[in-house]
């Protein structure tokens, strides 16, 4: 009955050519030590590591050279003993053909370990594992380099029911896992055990496209009763994409807006878990893995490759690339790109090397018009519309691709592979993602200049507000001042009502006039306040020790003519002396009062005189 | 007679409470359309429209004192939204507020900087750090790139630097069909 519907069912995908004999025919290989190793700090997914040595350093085999920085970012560690040369700027194996920052070590040739850390996975707590494993430098080796940390940590939310072990492998020319399941079926295994017990998960299912008959044997004989089963996957690219293949095992579909995890369900691909045993088992960081090395070379085959190793001692190792080799692809021919120089380091991302050669990969012919024949919807491994995506990229409407979702498109190239027009389907999907990335980007940049730029002004704002609050602080500050000053010797009263009176008038102006004059009465209070206990001092001095006796009697007769005025202590000084000063005022006025009368009198006399 | 002005009296005083609830519950802050021209606009807040910022000249926009087309750093896409949201007719940029530059960001030349703190307060985005008489410098990824800075600068130490490409914010490339040679013989 399965069989009729899935025989109705509309078949998705393609299967081109497969070219994995070519280098499976050897096993796989070690690869001589190089003469220098380039270590790009950006071989994963996420920040990029500190680095951790300088140059002119002597390293150590498995030395962490540099750590990670913040949650996604792996650790880079010294593949072999030597000497750092320099830690600079060289082309690195992007498809931009950028350069970028990388650590060049030279080998000194005798390989030395550093002294490794052994934590015991069965006994240690999860938590400890966890975080020994950021240090690991262990990335996602199927190619997509996600730092495995991460993956393995329980965030919570959802548990991981299903482990599933992706070992389809699916593009052609590709063999590493191939070659890793049938030399190390054991590893492997123990590694599944290792990631099992990390993740919580029930079980696990590794799926194994059906063109590995070999490598599948091994797997089972490496199971050996242990809770691990063994699911065949027809060969049909891209069966090896993590959705297509959890579909294909477990029968769950992941829906286009969740994660696998969300869902239970983790992958990991085989080289990656293999990393986990011998990371667990001996202690040894992420420093090599398998590549293949195929196409175009004498003789094709699989090498366990140090990171870092320059191509060329690679193809050097492969026989040599034949005569009409054009250019190297690194990945497979669907998904991978053209390396923009032949002088780029093996990274954790690089699992195949192709020679490619126009026999092998003829250029494509000129692009035709689209004719919506509709071919690649069908082939599309998650039934997108490529069709439509492609005049949406080529338009620039890249908001009506984004509702078309473009970004759940995985670029594998199926719809470029089946385009009977030769349109390079895939590239305007990847022009098209990378602007909207761009894009959101910039807008993400804006708002961030927005509100800098809103904080900017209400600080501004705030600012002159508050400098205002203590001009007028300040003048409250001396009004009430005054105020004290007035109510403490009762002499200014009256400025002071004057003072206080426009306060509760709203006009600034008015308040300041009041708060200046204030200001003035209490200076001038103090100053007569400072003046009078100066007087004060002056007329009671302290030294009060005998000088000599023409001095004391002098003083003595002081004292007794300030008796005689009226003066007791120097307390009353500055009433007495103002008392003084009003008498000799009013005695000089009464004077000059005399004397106007006086003057007065003398001329209403002398007037007199003359009227008489 | 009566009771119908009643009824009419008692519907419209329901459905003018009614109304007066909706406006008060449902009021909309500010003018929506000043928000929607400014998110357009490239935040860059470097006045070559000649508004003292991306918000002002949205204002200026929505009010129609100002054209689209005023917004260098904008460019022609920025012109195309604003026509777009408007509902006005595009317009190529007006070449007397400047032309379209590759995006860059300031430096300061530190070993030259005197301390003067004039650029920290030309900066619209507070992308400068610095104090009095000691050292400035750009926080880069903060700095729009609106060359502000550049003018109040007594030691002219302050120079535009171009936004290098990396692997980081590198973009596919439109896809493009090299053009190659063909022989003679296989042109029909």
């Amino acid at each position: 009955m399965n069989a009729i519907l899935n025989f109705f069912k509309p078949k998705r995908g393609v299967h081109p050519t497969e070219h994995k004999a070519e280098s499976t025919q050897l096993p796989i290989a070690k690869l001589a030590m190089p003469q220098k190793l380039v270590l790009p700090l950006r071989q994963h997914i996420g920040n990029m590591p500190k680095v951790l040595v300088s140059v002119g350093e002597h390293v150590l085999k498995g030395q962490l050279l540099a750590t990670p920085e913040c949650t996604v970012s792996a650790a880079i560690h010294a593949p072999t003993s030597g000497t750092i040369l320099s830690i600079s700027d060289a082309i690195i194996p992007h498809p931009s053909g950028l350069p970028d920052k990388c650590i060049t070590l030279i080998p000194d040739g005798k390989d030395q370990w550093t002294n490794l850390s052994l934590v015991d996975w069965r006994s240690a707590p999860k938590e400890a594992l966890i975080a020994s494993l950021c240090t690991s430098g262990i990335v996602g080796l199927g190619g997509a380099t996600f730092p495995t940390h991460i993956k393995l940590r329980s965030s919570g939310k959802s548990s991981i029911q299903t482990l599933v072990i992706n070992a389809a492998e699916c593009e052609p020319y590709i063999t590493c896992d191939d070659m890793l399941m049938r030399e190390h079926a054991d590893e492997i295994i123990q590694g599944i055990e290792i990631a099992q017990y990390l993740l919580g998960a029930e079980k696990s299912v590794i799926g194994i496209e059906d063109n590995k008959p070999i490598a599948k044997q091994a797997m089972q004989t490496a199971i050996a009763g242990k809770p691990i089963s063994v699911v065949t996957v027809p060969t049909q690219y891209p069966s090896g994409d993590a959705r297509q293949l959890i579909h294909l095992v477990s029968g769950i579909e992941i829906p286009h807006d969740k994660r696998a995890t969300e869902m239970g369900v983790q992958v990991f691909n085989v080289a990656t878990v293999r990393a986990l045993y011998r990371y667990f088992t001996f202690g040894e960081p992420a420093i090599n893995r398998v590549v293949t090395v195929t196409g175009n070379v004498a003789q094709p085959q699989n090498f366990e490759v140090l990171f870092g190793t320059p191509l060329p001692a690679l193809i050097q190792a492969a026989g040599g690339a034949k005569p009409d080799t054009t250019h190297f692809i690194m990945g497979g021919p669907m998904m991978g790109f053209d390396l923009p120089s032949t002088e780029v380091p093996i990274t954790k991302a690089t699992n195949c090397i192709i020679a490619a050669s126009p026999h092998l990969f003829a250029p494509p012919p000129p692009a035709m018009p689209c004719i919506r024949c509709a071919r690649c919807a069908e082939a599309c491994p998650i039934q997108l519309q490529p069709q439509e995506l492609y005049w949406f990229a080529k338009s620039d409407a890249f908001e009506k691709a984004r509702d078309y979702k473009l970004f759940d498109c995985i670029e594998c190239g199926v719809c470029t592979y089946v385009c009977p027009s030769n349109i390079p389907l895939v590239q305007y999907f990847r022009y098209a993602k990378s602007e909207v990335i761009a894009a959101d980007k910039a807008k993400e940049a804006a708002d961030l200049a927005r509100e800098r730029n809103e904080f900017r002004l209400a600080r501004i704002e705030r600012e002159k507000q508050e400098r205002a609050q203590k001009h007028a602080e300040r003048a409250l500050g001396t009004k009430a001042e005054a105020a004290k000053a007035a109510s403490a010797s009762g002499y200014v009263a009256k400025e002071a009502n004057t003072a206080e009176a426009p306060s509760s008038s709203t006009s600034d102006e008015e308040a300041a006039k009041a708060a200046k004059q204030a200001a003035i009465a209490a200076a001038i209070e103090r100053a007569k306040a400072a003046k009078a206990a100066a007087a004060a001092t002056g007329l009671a001095p302290k030294n009060t020790t005998p000088a000599n006796p023409a001095v004391e009697q002098e003083i003595a007769e002081i004292d007794a003519r300030r008796k005689n005025v009226g003066l007791e202590n120097s307390k009353e000084a500055p009433i007495t002396a103002d008392a003084e000063k009003q008498a000799k005022i009013a005695a000089a006025i009464a004077r000059a009062k005399a004397a106007k009368a006086e003057a007065e009198a003398a001329k209403q006399a002398q007037n007199v005189e003359l009227k008489e | 007679m009566l009771t119908a002005l009643y009824i009419m009296l008692g519907l419209a005083l329901v459905l003018g409470l009614g109304l007066g609830y909706a406006a008060l519950k449902f009021k909309v802050e500010g003018d929506p359309l000043i928000a929607r021209i400014d998110a357009i606009l490239p935040q860059t807040q470097c006045g070559q429209c000649g508004y003292p910022g991306c918000k002002p000249y949205a204002t200026a926009i929505a009010k129609g004192e100002a054209d689209i087309n005023q917004c260098p750093p904008g460019g022609d896409a920025g012109v195309h939204a604003l026509a777009d949201l408007l509902g006005v007719e595009y317009k190529p940029l007006n070449a007397e507020h400047g032309a379209p530059k590759p995006k860059s960001v300031a430096f300061i030349d530190e070993k030259a900087c005197i301390g003067c703190t004039l650029c920290i307060q030309a900066c619209p985005v507070d992308a400068i750090l610095g104090a009095a008489k000691h050292m400035h410098t750009i926080i880069s990824s903060e700095c729009t790139g609106c060359e502000l800075c550049i003018e109040p600068c007594p030691v002219d130490c302050i120079t535009m630097e171009p936004i290098a490409e990396t692997p980081d914010n590198w973009k596919w490339k439109y896809p493009v069909i090299p053009i190659r040679a063909v022989p003679l013989n296989e042109v029909r």
